[in-house]
């Protein structure tokens, strides 16, 4: 029962706006902590590749990135079937608003696995399994921002890139496989969920402390980006004209 | 249902050929300037030509989207289709199915020509024949849904390449390593049959998102 009162509320601006303000500083705080811990243990002492040196460090940028950009898409596309089929409001500016934070994710591992690459491989680009359906994700999420851009009217242009978003999460995985039918030069998922990392744990615990924390930075963008539009869209309304008049405490 | 709007398309289409043969002359020009662009090298010619084709034919494809929605918005008699009180899932399969026939069934039926100009093996031009029949219908409902979305914009062309090319990704990856595979003399089954199931897939999904799109083009109007 208090689950559905919470999915009904969800679906007022008004009430999400009240609410997230402290959820969104503890996802920032924590974000800023994991990754800052992250990194710093990651980059400076977690133990060397036998194989690869210090090269594979870069590791703890290019999984958590490219987890995210698979994520961010994921969650896309659930915005979108959310808005198609419940007209939800706040949907529509979660698929608004976190499309150049997926597009910027996937242009980040695409940057750095080239960087990886060039040592490891010797090569800045394959065109190989992930490594295509990566790219072909970035023109998805081009197609969403300029889907977007051309369509003058908002809640129609919401709509539209709900359903391609759909058709594009639809798509995702026929592409990801499709590519894979080539033997593939990359190597499989870090992290499953049925079996233990294939790496020391000196070496996949930062790398676990990363992957969360750039989920809490998503989750801080998201709130941030939702407040502000929340903001944007409801200025004309009696309650944010009373908040925005209110002296700042 | 489905005969009577596949008759109207089919009837409306034969009364503007210029569209009809537009895509179909675009094909072999550009096979033209591959070849050419190739410089005369037969050889590397035929070993490329199975990617050659089929880009081509997704190109080809796609400069038919566009009028593919493009009328019947402009006349509204999209809007009356949208009204309709019948499930308006049959008219837009017919729709689709029609454009399928003046573009990827008829680039499968001069596909033999193409190939030959681009020096492809005889041997492998059933395979070919065979995975274009499977494989453009997907095409063609894939990128209606697209045509649907963009359909009201003043300029949709560009963003409709964005938007549909991606899509076609895995038509391609298998319809070239089929054709490249019977080159080399290696079994095809396996491509053949993803071919047919990415176009079963699309006829079962494609035609809903063509009608949720067509809507949305027709309410922002």
């Amino acid at each position: 029962m208090r689950l559905k009162e919470f999915w009904h509320r969800l679906g007022s601006p008004r009430w999400f706006y009240q609410m997230s303000g402290p959820w969104q500083l503890g996802f920032t705080v924590a974000a800023g902590v994991l990754l800052l811990v992250g990194i710093i243990w990651g980059v400076a002492f977690a133990p060397p590749d036998y194989q690869q040196g210090n090269s594979f460090r870069i590791m703890y940028v290019h999984v958590p990135t490219a987890i995210l950009a698979q994520s961010v898409y994921m969650v896309l596309g659930a915005a979108g079937v959310l808005l198609l089929v419940w007209r939800m409001k706040l949907a529509d500016m979660v698929l608004q608003t976190m499309v150049p934070f997926g597009l910027a994710m996937t242009a980040l591992a695409l940057f750095t696995g080239a960087v990886w690459g060039r040592p490891t491989w010797g090569t800045w680009w394959v065109f190989d399994g992930r490594t295509t359906s990566t790219l072909v994700m970035l023109f998805l999420y081009f197609g969403l921002y300029a889907l977007r851009q051309a369509i003058p009217r908002p809640e129609a242009a919401g709509r539209a890139c709900a359903l391609l978003a759909i058709v594009g999460t639809i798509n995702i995985p026929i592409i990801k496989y499709s590519v894979e039918w080539w033997t593939t030069l990359h190597q499989g998922a870090t992290f499953k969920l049925t079996e233990a990392p294939a790496m020391p744990i000196e070496m996949w615990a930062p790398l676990l402390v990363n992957v969360i924390g750039i989920y809490c930075l998503f989750g801080a963008n998201l709130i941030a980006n939702l407040r502000n539009e929340i903001l944007r869209r409801e200025q004309a309304t009696k309650w944010v004209r009373e908040l925005v008049a209110r002296p700042l405490t | 249902m489905f005969r009577v709007q596949f008759h109207r398309e089919w009837l409306s289409m034969m009364r503007s050929r210029d569209e009809v043969l537009n895509p179909l002359v675009f094909l072999f020009l550009a096979v033209t300037l591959f070849a050419m662009g190739f410089g005369g090298d037969a050889k590397v010619l035929g070993e490329f030509s199975p990617g050659i084709v089929w880009v081509l034919v997704l190109l080809a494809n796609l400069l038919s989207l566009e009028a593919m929605f493009r009328r019947d918005f402009e006349d509204g008699s999209l809007e009356q289709m949208v009204l309709l009180a019948d499930p308006q899932f049959l008219p837009v399969l017919a729709k689709i199915t029609a454009q399928w026939c003046v573009t990827g069934f008829a680039m499968t039926l001069l596909a033999p020509v193409v190939a030959l100009m681009l020096n492809m093996p005889v041997s492998a031009l059933p395979t070919l024949m065979v995975c274009l029949l499977l494989g453009t219908p997907a095409l063609s409902l894939v990128g209606a849904v697209g045509a649907a979305l963009t359909v009201g914009l003043r300029r949709g062309g560009v963003l409709l390449a964005l938007l549909v090319l991606p899509l076609y990704l895995p038509v391609l990856i298998f319809g070239v390593s089929a054709v490249v595979d019977v080159m080399a003399g290696i079994d095809t089954v396996a491509q053949i049959y993803w071919l047919a199931a990415i176009s079963m897939l699309a006829v079962t999904a494609a035609p809903f998102a063509v009608v949720a799109a067509i809507r949305i083009s027709v309410e922002q109007t």
